[in-house]
């Protein structure tokens, strides 16, 4: 039997012990000043004229509203939204793919032969890839802010928003896709000859196209989300109308648009999966 | 599948069509000169951002809030996430699966905007209702995945303590529980980076934070003030993106 | 207090698992015993039916003076306290650590508060420290237990035994992937356990020679029935290849780096 390692007593302490207890108070002294900051206080929600009124706002939620012009309005928006999801979505892509096109370090005729890109090329790629990380970072609702402002209320403000935050997303996701390919066959075109779209064309899109059918249509579907979202601001469609029903508490109209955008997503993410299915 | 292709290409460009003419009304207000002109003008009062110590503090403290309802709330959405998970993945029987199914699905499919709205009746307007928002929605979302989870590891650490006389809880915590940490801790770090995009905008609503700042700022037009809370946006948005990258590399070693 | 099956009728419910066919055994307090057995026996079916893991179709089981299948609820979980079932692939998760996981055998003893709190802080490190040292793996104590190769996990999964107080312990193929040295010296520990214990100490091996070498009474499992049930003495070379088949050269193999022409010879008489 071998002896007990001289370095283990039998009642030796965890090891573990004194980084859980740091890890601990680290944790805590982060949360508890975070904490503060939100104002956490549950006891808001038991506040008496709080629970009131959202007794209230509840009771006013059964029956849900299922007059038929207000379901008719509401059809008509549903519609809205699904048009502004889409048209910003084809723009988007617009935006995304010649952009991305430049950035992609793959149709490079400066670095062919394994040399390094001519500077101007460089920078030409890293300028459009900082366009698209700038267009991306700004939440498209605060677009949609700043757009309402310019050009009023309405669907367009909610159309460009998508378009910008979007193509961003896109250009950035396409870059990936298009990088991922095997270089050497637009390589091997672009080495004997061949424009950069022709290389474009015949080498790199044709193995790319069901990825980028799949991720642009998976935007789709988030886009409409985002148009109900925006329309919360005044940009249009069903989110307009939710607005205006909240800050007016009528649960009833609250809880039919509510139902009506869950099934619309539920929808568009059916479809979406069904065409991401065929475009395999 | 070529005449597939066809048809299904054809049926989107009319759906297209139908789309853009649906809007083609605010188009043209959208293109007019008039509406560039006003684009321009807001871009020309933007410049300069913003800059003196009060504003830039104001700032600061507004990102730190909203990084605090970041982080608030996907804690406790991770909480409310596991309680979720547990019957969602089956553990306490059928019904109580499909419930928990359901409740996950609803908080997910209503957006953070849409809930920080319905919350302000309940708990006014601030921070708080952003954190709230936030925790609903996320806890639908990082339920969902952890059910998932739940299901996907081997069941046989915890039949073999419960084979032996263990109790359910003290077999929970000494083997399901480490089998699904670090996905959890995964995923919430995933969902946290995703929210602080939220938290910021959830002020736009009446959430708090950043949001709620450019807002005001925005609805007086005071376009100075407004860009330096966009740039800080952006900068934060950067920032967490970073170090979240930086904690799941660390964690996954 | 007796262990019975009489007239047992047990499958897996969802698993290709061979399924056992009127099985009637009967055991004494104290008792070692080896099962053997070819590939799909069932001889994992049949330890799962004595650990109360899989309820009978047919028959009647007597654990410890009862009917476990008869008992409410309550009762039948007490009862687990005292049935150990070590599975052939230690059911141990793969983060935790070393400590916690031999510590769980006392986890029929404790609350849940002394179970969490054993979580943030081990409650009895020497009794993990004792357990593991019968194995050779003292200084594994705070290791997770990925890190450990395959034979450590095996060992750990025993030392889990150790720190329980079972008095009924089955074991499915324990040793399979230790050398044969090792591989003799834990059964040895065991043994030497349930004797300290007066357990009923039930285990299935592969390798025939271990089981004949170390264990007086055998039993022979094939395709669900016991072939035969005989104290060593009594097993022919005849018994065996009937009991195998096919399978005959593969079964003296008894781990891995084993030299098959140092083959310990069959033992016939005890």
């Amino acid at each position: 039997m071998a002896a007990v390692s001289p370095t283990l007593s039998r009642n030796s302490d965890d090891p573990a012990w004194r980084s859980r207890l740091l890890w601990l108070v680290a944790a805590l002294t982060i949360i508890a000043p975070a904490a503060w900051l939100t104002e956490f206080n549950p006891g808001k929600l038991a506040d008496a004229h709080a629970l009131k009124t959202t007794a209230r706002f509840l009771a006013t939620m059964f029956p849900p509203a299922l007059a038929p012009e207000f379901l008719a309005r509401i059809a008509v928006d549903a519609w809205r939204t699904i048009a502004i999801a889409t048209v910003g979505t084809v723009l988007a892509v617009l935006i995304a793919l010649p952009l991305a096109l430049v950035a992609n370090r793959q149709l490079s005729i400066s670095s062919l032969g394994g040399g390094a890109m001519c500077a101007i090329c460089a920078t030409l790629r890293g300028a459009v890839r900082w366009i698209l990380i700038v267009l991306r970072s700004i939440p498209e609702i605060v677009w949609a802010l700043i757009f309402v402002r310019a050009v009023g209320l309405g669907d367009s403000a909610a159309v460009m928003a998508i378009a910008l935050t979007y193509g961003g997303m896109l250009g950035k996701v396409y870059i990936e896709i298009f990088e991922s390919q095997e270089a050497q066959a637009s390589r091997a075109l672009l080495a004997n000859g061949a424009s950069r779209a022709q290389a474009f064309v015949y080498a790199t899109f044709p193995v790319c196209l069901p990825e980028f059918l799949s991720y642009s249509v998976y935007r789709w579907e988030c886009a409409i989300r985002a148009s109900v979202v925006m329309g919360l601001v005044g940009a249009g469609g069903l989110g307009q109308r939710l607005d205006e029903s909240m800050k007016s508490l009528n649960g009833g109209e609250v809880f039919t648009i509510l139902v009506v955008f869950v099934v619309l997503v539920w929808l568009a993410d059916k479809l979406s999966a069904w065409l991401r299915q065929q475009t395999a | 599948m070529n005449a597939r292709a066809f048809l299904i290409g054809g049926a989107f460009v009319v759906f297209v069509g139908a789309c853009v003419v649906t809007l083609t009304g605010d188009w043209r207000g959208f293109f007019s000169v008039e509406s560039a002109r006003r684009m321009a003008q807001l871009a020309r009062d933007a410049m300069p951002p913003a800059h003196d110590g009060a504003f830039l503090a104001k700032v600061g403290y507004a990102s730190m809030e909203t990084v605090a309802i970041s982080l608030i709330g996907t804690l406790i959405a991770a909480i409310g996430g596991l309680a979720l998970a547990l019957p969602g993945a089956g553990r306490w029987g059928h019904a109580a699966k499909a419930i928990a199914r359901l409740v996950m699905n609803v908080l997910r499919a209503i957006p953070e905007l849409v809930w920080a709205g319905l919350l302000v009746v309940a708990a006014g307007l601030g921070p708080f209702t952003g954190t709230l928002a936030l925790a609903v929605h996320t806890a639908g979302v990082l339920g969902r995945l952890f059910a998932e989870s739940l299901e996907n590891i081997s069941a046989e650490p915890y039949n073999a303590l419960r084979h032996h006389g263990t109790g359910a809880a003290a077999a929970f915590w000494y083997s399901t529980f480490p089998q699904v940490l670090p996905q959890i801790i995964s995923y919430a770090l995933y969902r946290w980076e995703n929210n602080i995009r939220a938290a910021a905008v959830l002020g736009v609503v009446g959430g708090g934070g950043l949001g709620q700042m450019l807002h005001f700022h925005l609805s007086l037009f005071q376009m100075q003030d407004a860009a330096t809370i966009l740039i800080a946006m952006i900068v934060l948005v950067g920032l967490v993106d970073f170090v979240s990258n930086r904690l799941r590399i660390a964690m996954s070693a | 207090m007796s262990i019975s099956l009489a007239g047992v009728y047990a499958r897996y419910a969802r698993s290709q698992r061979t399924s056992l066919a009127d099985i009637s055994l009967s055991f004494v307090p104290g008792e070692q015993v080896a099962v053997i057995g070819p590939s799909g026996a069932g001889k994992t079916t049949l330890l799962a039916t004595l650990a109360c893991a899989i309820r009978p179709s047919e028959g009647i089981m007597n654990i410890f003076g009862t009917d476990p299948w008869r008992l409410p609820g309550a009762d039948l979980h007490t009862l687990r306290a005292s049935l150990f079932l070590a599975p052939q692939s230690p059911p141990l998760p793969p983060r935790q650590r070393v400590v916690n996981a031999v510590l769980a055998g006392r986890l029929p003893r404790w609350s849940t508060w002394q179970a969490l709190r054993s979580l943030v802080y081990p409650i009895d490190i020497p009794a993990a420290h004792e357990a593991l040292a019968r194995f050779h793996l003292e200084d594994k104590l705070f290791l997770r237990c990925d890190r450990l190769s395959g034979g450590e996990r095996q060992r750990v999964g025993l030392a889990r035994l150790i720190t329980s107080s079972a008095r009924l312990l089955l074991l499915d193929e324990p040793v399979s992937a230790l050398d044969p040295a090792l591989a003799r010296e834990a059964l040895g520990v065991l043994q030497t356990e349930a004797t300290t214990r007066n357990a009923t100490l039930v285990v299935s091996l592969h390798a025939v020679d271990l089981a004949m070498g170390l264990f007086d009474r055998i039993i022979g499992l094939k395709e669900g029935r016991v072939q035969f049930d005989l104290p060593r003495r009594k097993i022919t070379d005849a018994l065996l290849t009937d009991l195998y088949g096919a399978e005959l050269a593969s079964s003296y193999q008894s781990g891995p780096g084993e030299d098959p022409l140092a083959q310990p010879k069959l033992v016939r008489c005890s």
